[in-house]
């Protein structure tokens, strides 16, 4: 008989209630506060007409305004290609159609930052190879088409971002039910009609919720508009707090000016994501059920060919054009010279593997911080969300509204918070040291840890914790021996969703590295703005492979542990 | 000597009151009941003694010793409080096999190597489960998963066992089977158990006493299988443990009248002076007959159901269900058509004041 013994329970779910509240206060809540206080508190007093000064100052009014332009176009753009790939992979007899799913969504992949330099490799109005090679062998006046523009920045973004768009289109088209389609059919109606009254209505919850999503990484999207706006001018909104920190070496105007901007960011950001879960709550969601259906295909017939050549074209032109020139700039000598044999080797790869310094830190830098952002990120995520999804305790409703902030948070946002409360003002000062940027990277990458785990967490019956209790396990006992392991999964995917993208950071990793402390982003970044292009090129190209390798290597992992 | 003590137990959730001065005692080593329709609070109360909710108010003593008191801060968490556990979705950990289940408690309970072995073999030859020790989970029908719950929350051998509705998702015959399993058990190992039920044919197939509790989580009669069946004491048990048939009754001076006619009623009268009161019956408690002494009927409907008769009777505006083996009415001429009029005497009946019985038909 197992004896009753009193022992009185120690406040584990207390504990584990003020460890994740502290940890999203400080890696989180505490920067956007600070953002928030700089911004609108001057010489001791509460100065909304100094925000609006600052909004109005020429160079900030017109971030503003470019990133809007940009963001729009962009989000246009990707919408309109998205919707349209998204229909013929899942809705028409285009051949090959497995295969373009799998293309359409490499962009995913790809750091958009990497391709910027391809097509400024590729378009610059003077040295682009394209546009070289239409003034000298065909005989053109001048270049056609300058990537130095609002259209060439909105392009360069568009091919990057539409697979958001694509996704989540693919998605509702493939779950919906064909029945509705199909009754509509027979009652008469013709493909057009049916198109337009039943299934742009059922998908149109998806299009619009990518298209948010587009809109809100666009906003807040640095890489594209740094490579390729910088030379005339185009600042957006993280490209001019950037440039003002940068410049001023953190004078307190240019902090100012950065907190206003950062400012408008989160503000757009949480509107976007308030106007987002208002879509996908409404929506005709209910009818896309989670079961997967054999959708009703259109016969494309005389355009079933030329349709092909287009998905093809697209693809050669968006993925394979831009890979294959950052590699073959990456072999060359020297920028400028022909893509000949002679000119052509594997030395510069060599060089940064083996020898220069430089980049050698930056790979080693961006596996060690990736590896530990990952880690600790993936462990705070796990219990942030059992404290969240399962525990019942009060004062839970603080930490749920401080677990929605991550989501909202964009990276220059959080590099400039970072900057403002870990530069010793409050004791501890991290900045130009790894620290700073570790600090960052969890942040940043807090919102993909806590989605994760909490999907795995919900799949863990409450029951099943309590079997445990009711066997004499104690709350850590049963967290080991039956949270963990089922969630395991989850973590394992947080780990991947954070590590992965960490080696191609940019955004955050730009405003806070220190000559010691660069990134591969980074490092790509700034040889290519210190005119060491073809170096640059080859650490993309690294930087590629590493992506590619480590992507395939989940993929084929993930599906054998789903089997 | 009692096992379980509850004592004034209240409990809500924000607005739902779900418990309210709750008290019950269960006795040591009996198959203890809780017996009421779904969402009166059965889990609640379970969850409750198991240390998974904590009470508005009020006491639970398990084995004499208090495990929760909000008003003196005790409340000792479930693993503390020696229970064997069954849950309704048996909650088998998924990711262990049959033999890490059954065999975790005593993991738990740092049993040597060897002991834990021949203790898990032994429980799961118990409940018939030998031979699947390596499975997962997955790999088993629910029939045996609800036995490897059940054989988990067996093997440390605890003195209390609560069973929340283990019973609910097998099919008949297995249903049938796993009763009288867990009876067996129980008697062999001298076990108390909770048992947790809206299925009134369970309860009381398997109980030494059961507790009937109500819609507002009120407990109505709590008493041995035979009384409870036999002699409800509210008309709420007595509608609860089968179809009743409820038959208004008018006082008229001296004379008792049937529904809204002037048929004499043919029983002894209730003792009380109210003027209105309702005679409870059970179907099978309605005889039917062709003519003779009773009072005078309408059949309404009959239905052939195979082996019964069902038939819908009308008594001067009161209804009466009744039914009949098929063989039974053929061989007495008791096959009623529609529309005929026929002669119904009673076995047995209960009285119950028409004020009372008004909330038992608005349930
Ligand atoms: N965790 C909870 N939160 C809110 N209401 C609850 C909770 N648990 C149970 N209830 C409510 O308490 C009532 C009784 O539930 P329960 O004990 O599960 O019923 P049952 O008798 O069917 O087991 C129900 O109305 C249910 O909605
Ligand atoms: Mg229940």
């Amino acid at each position: 008989m197992s004896p009753i013994t009193r022992k009185s329970g120690f406040g584990v779910a207390q504990l584990l209630l003020f460890f994740s509240i502290s940890i999203l206060v400080i890696v989180v809540a505490v920067p956007v506060l600070l953002i928030l206080f700089n911004a609108f508190w001057v010489d001791g007093e509460f100065n909304i007409g100094d925000v609006a000064k600052i909004i109005m100052e020429p160079d900030t009014y017109q971030a503003l305004v470019n990133s809007l332009i940009i963001a729009c176009g962009t989000t246009i753009g990707s919408t309109i290609v998205g919707t349209f790939f998204a229909w013929l992979v899942t809705r028409t007899d285009l051949p090959y159609k497995g295969f373009m799913k799998a293309m359409f969504l490499v962009p995913f992949m790809l750091p958009s930052f990497i391709g910027a330099l391809a097509w400024k490799m590729l378009l610059s109005p003077n040295a682009g190879f394209i546009n070289k090679f239409f003034i000298n062998s065909l005989g053109f006046a001048g270049p056609i088409f300058n990537i130095y523009s609002y259209l060439g920045i909105v392009l360069v973004e568009v091919m990057y971002l539409f697979p958001f768009v694509f996704i989540q289109v693919c998605g509702a088209l493939e779950r919906m039910d064909p029945t509705l389609e199909e009754s509509a059919r027979i009652s008469g109606a013709g493909l057009f009609t049916i198109t337009r009254k039943i299934t742009i209505p059922l998908v149109l919850p998806s299009i619009l919720s990518g298209a948010l999503l587009i809109m809100l990484y666009s906003m807040a999207h640095f890489g594209t508009v740094a490579v390729l706006g910088i030379e005339n001018g185009i600042f957006n909104i993280p490209t001019l707090i950037y440039h003002k920190i940068h410049q001023s070496g953190g004078s307190f105007d240019s902090i100012r000016t950065g907190t206003v901007l950062a400012t408008v960011l989160v503000v757009t950001a949480a509107l976007i994501i308030w106007l987002q879960g208002k879509i996908l709550r409404k929506g005709h969601y209910q009818i896309i059920g989670g079961k997967s259906f054999r959708p009703m295909e259109l016969k494309l017939r005389a355009l079933r060919v030329p349709l092909l050549a287009l998905c093809l074209a697209y693809i050669g032109f968006t993925i394979v054009l831009p890979t294959a020139v950052i590699f073959l700039v990456g072999g060359l000598k020297t920028y400028g010279l022909a893509f000949t044999w002679e000119n052509l080797s594997l030395n510069n790869y060599k060089f940064i593997l083996f020898d220069y310094k430089v980049t050698r830190d930056a790979i080693w830098n961006s596996v060690t911080l990736g590896l530990s952002a990952a880690v600790i990120t993936m462990f705070a995520g796990v219990m942030i969300s059992y404290v969240i999804v399962k525990m019942k305790v009060r004062g839970k409703g603080i930490l749920e509204f401080l677990g929605m902030l991550p989501f909202s948070v964009p990276g220059s946002v959080i590099a400039l918070g970072v900057i403002l409360a870990w530069s010793g003002k409050y004791g501890i000062n991290l900045y130009n040291t790894v620290w700073i940027i570790l600090v960052a990277y969890i942040a940043r990458y807090m919102a993909f840890s806590l989605k994760a785990n909490s999907a795995a967490l919900e799949q863990v019956h409450d029951s099943l914790v309590e079997a445990a209790r009711s066997c004499g396990a104690t709350m850590w006992q049963s967290l080991r021996d039956i949270v963990l392991p089922l969630v395991r999964p989850g973590m394992l995917a947080a780990f991947f969703l954070i590590f992965l993208p960490s080696l191609r950071e940019l955004t955050v990793s730009i405003m806070l590295y220190a000559p010691t402390t660069r990134t591969i982003g980074v490092a790509i970044y700034t040889l290519n703005e210190d005119g060491e292009t073809v170096v640059s090129a080859a650490l993309a190209g690294i930087a590629l492979i590493i992506i590619i390798v480590g992507q395939s290597l989940i993929n084929r992992f993930t599906r054998k542990a789903g089997t | 000597m009692e096992i379980i003590r509850v004592e004034g137990i209240a409990k809500s959730y924000g607005q739902h009151q779900v418990h309210k001065e709750l008290t019950l005692s269960i006795e040591r080593g009996e198959c203890f009941t809780l017996l009421g329709p779904s969402g009166c609070g059965k889990t609640v109360l379970l969850r409750l003694i198991a240390g998974f909710e904590v009470p508005d108010a009020g006491r639970i003593a398990i084995d004499n010793t208090v495990v929760t008191d909000p008003a003196a801060g005790i409340n000792i968490p479930p693993d503390q409080r020696g229970l064997g556990v069954v849950f309704q979705d048996y909650a088998v950990w998924p990711h262990m096999t049959v033999f890490d289940n059954v065999g975790y408690p005593l993991k738990i309970a740092k049993r040597p190597k060897g002991e834990l072995r021949d203790r898990v073999m032994e429980t799961l030859a118990m409940v018939g489960m030998s031979g699947l020790e390596r499975r997962l989970p997955s790999e088993l029908s629910g029939g045996q998963q609800q036995r490897v719950a059940l054989a988990r929350a067996l093997v440390a051998n605890p003195s209390l066992l609560l069973l929340d509705e283990p019973l609910t998702n097998l099919d008949a015959n297995l249903r049938e089977e796993m009763r009288f399993e867990i009876k067996e058990l129980q008697r062999k190992l001298g076990a108390t158990v909770l048992y947790v039920t809206h299925d009134q044919e369970i309860a009381l197939a398997i109980s030494d006493r059961l507790a009937i509790m109500d819609e507002a989580g009120r407990i109505r009669q709590t008493s041995n299988p035979w009384e409870i069946f036999e002699r409800p004491t509210d008309p709420f048990v007595f509608n609860f443990m089968g179809i009743a048939n409820f038959v208004p009754v008018r006082r008229a001076g001296e004379s008792f009248l049937v529904g809204g006619g002037e048929q004499l009623i043919p029983w002894e009268p209730p003792q009380g002076d109210a003027p209105k009161w309702v005679a409870g019956f059970r179907p099978s408690d309605v005889q039917v007959a062709p003519e003779g002494t009773g009072i005078r009927g309408t059949v309404k409907r009959a239905s052939f159901l195979g082996a019964m008769m069902h038939y819908l009777i009308e008594v001067d505006g009161a209804h009466l269900r009744t039914s009949i083996e098929t063989h039974e009415a053929v061989a007495k001429g008791l096959m009623f058509k529609e529309g005929e009029t026929c002669v119904i005497s009673f076995r047995d009946l209960l009285w119950f004041n028409a004020d009372s019985l008004a909330e038992v038909v608005k349930q």
